[in-house]
């Protein structure tokens, strides 16, 4: 269906985002809930989800926080979690890179998974939409769940800061990031790197200030990177047989 | 469970907010039509997968409930959260998987 008007580009990323409620409020409510139990209170964590608007980023710096690890590793490690919004960005270019300034900076901020997921799906499927129906619907995928993720981090601060610390939800974050690496983990080149990542990690708990989880990434990374290109390689000279 | 320090909690908050907003305005907004090295993108796309098992690996190994002992219910409970995400493809099916083992086997091994 071609769009007529932005107005209803913008209508149809904000239907399109529904399902996605179900993603951005059960995790802003932990965040908040798991952010009382490290301590904050409403307006620190709502500034904190407000601010930093990314959902891994804040459980990582949260956890390391509580850690006591130094500053400089808890933003170095938060930000490396979320490098993957830098590809986004990176791949959203081509289709919003001509658009106002402004509005290319407000699309900065609200770019998570799911505004790039569905916004470079429809992009893609749909090449005749013009730039301002394309901003309007990125616009319209976070319409909903932006307010969500917020309402979601304050309420669930208000719940947790009346959860005993006897229920345990120690074990709760390490869970939630488990259940996120799941479905990431979509080629060999993903789990390579997810293994080497934990093989690593668990001797580099020897090194100080929390630098066995930078170590014991960038070794992820680079061993997800040589299978991939090994895969290529493979893939190339299979076809060449052929 | 200790208490964050405020100067630490703020610092970390605006260095994530102007960190993140970073990221992502680098290419939307100042790159316009100029391409990354491919062996840029061929690394940051393993960042995600391989940062955050990073992060959990040693939390799983030695959790913060038993002091750092380590311990089959919460091993066991870990690898039932990656392996639901893992098939089921969805963050909330492995959650309540997770949790659903990890109270079982709490009960369990009482």
């Amino acid at each position: 269906m071609p769009f007529t008007t932005t107005k209803s580009a913008f209508w149809k990323g904000f239907r399109d985002s529904a399902p996605f409620i179900l993603v951005s409020g059960p995790f802003g409510l932990l965040f908040g809930v798991l952010a009382a139990e490290a301590g904050l209170i409403v307006p620190e964590a709502f500034a904190f989800s407000m601010a930093v608007f990314a959902g891994s980023a804040q459980f990582t710096a949260l956890q390391l926080m509580q850690e006591n690890a130094p500053v400089f590793i808890v933003l170095i490690s938060a930000l490396a979690v979320n490098l993957r919004v830098a590809m986004y960005s990176a791949s959203l270019t081509p289709y919003l890179g001509s658009a106002p300034l402004w509005q290319r900076a407000l699309a900065a901020y609200l770019t998570v998974d799911q505004a790039y997921a569905l916004s470079i799906v429809q992009f893609e499927s749909e090449p005749k939409m013009t730039v301002p129906q394309r901003m309007a619907y990125f616009f319209g995928t976070n319409g909903l769940v932006a307010p969500v993720w917020m309402i979601a981090t304050v309420t669930g601060v208000m719940v947790g800061s009346q959860i005993p610390a006897s229920w345990g939800l120690d074990f709760v974050l390490p869970l939630a990031f488990l259940a996120m690496i799941g479905p990431m983990l979509r080629t060999a080149a993903h789990l390579a790197a997810c293994f080497a990542a934990i093989v690593t990690a668990l001797f580099a708990v020897v090194l100080p200030y929390n630098l066995g989880l930078i170590v014991a990434g960038l070794v992820g990374m680079m061993v997800g990177a040589q299978v991939e290109l090994w895969l290529e390689r493979r893939k190339l000279a299979t076809e060449a047989v052929q | 469970m200790s208490t964050i320090d405020q100067t630490i909690l703020w610092t970390v908050i605006i260095g994530l907010a102007i960190g993140s907003f970073g990221l992502r305005f680098a290419f939307i907004g100042l790159m316009a039509n100029r391409t990354m090295p491919t062996w840029l993108m061929r690394h940051l796309r393993y960042t995600a997968v391989a940062i955050i098992p990073a992060l959990v690996t040693p939390l799983v190994a030695w959790p913060t409930p038993t002091d750092g002992v380590t311990s089959l219910p919460h091993l066991l409970a870990a690898l039932v959260t990656l392996a639901a995400g893992y098939f089921s493809k969805n963050v909330l099916v492995a959650m309540a998987c997770g949790g659903a083992a990890l109270a079982g086997l709490l009960f369990l091994f009482g």
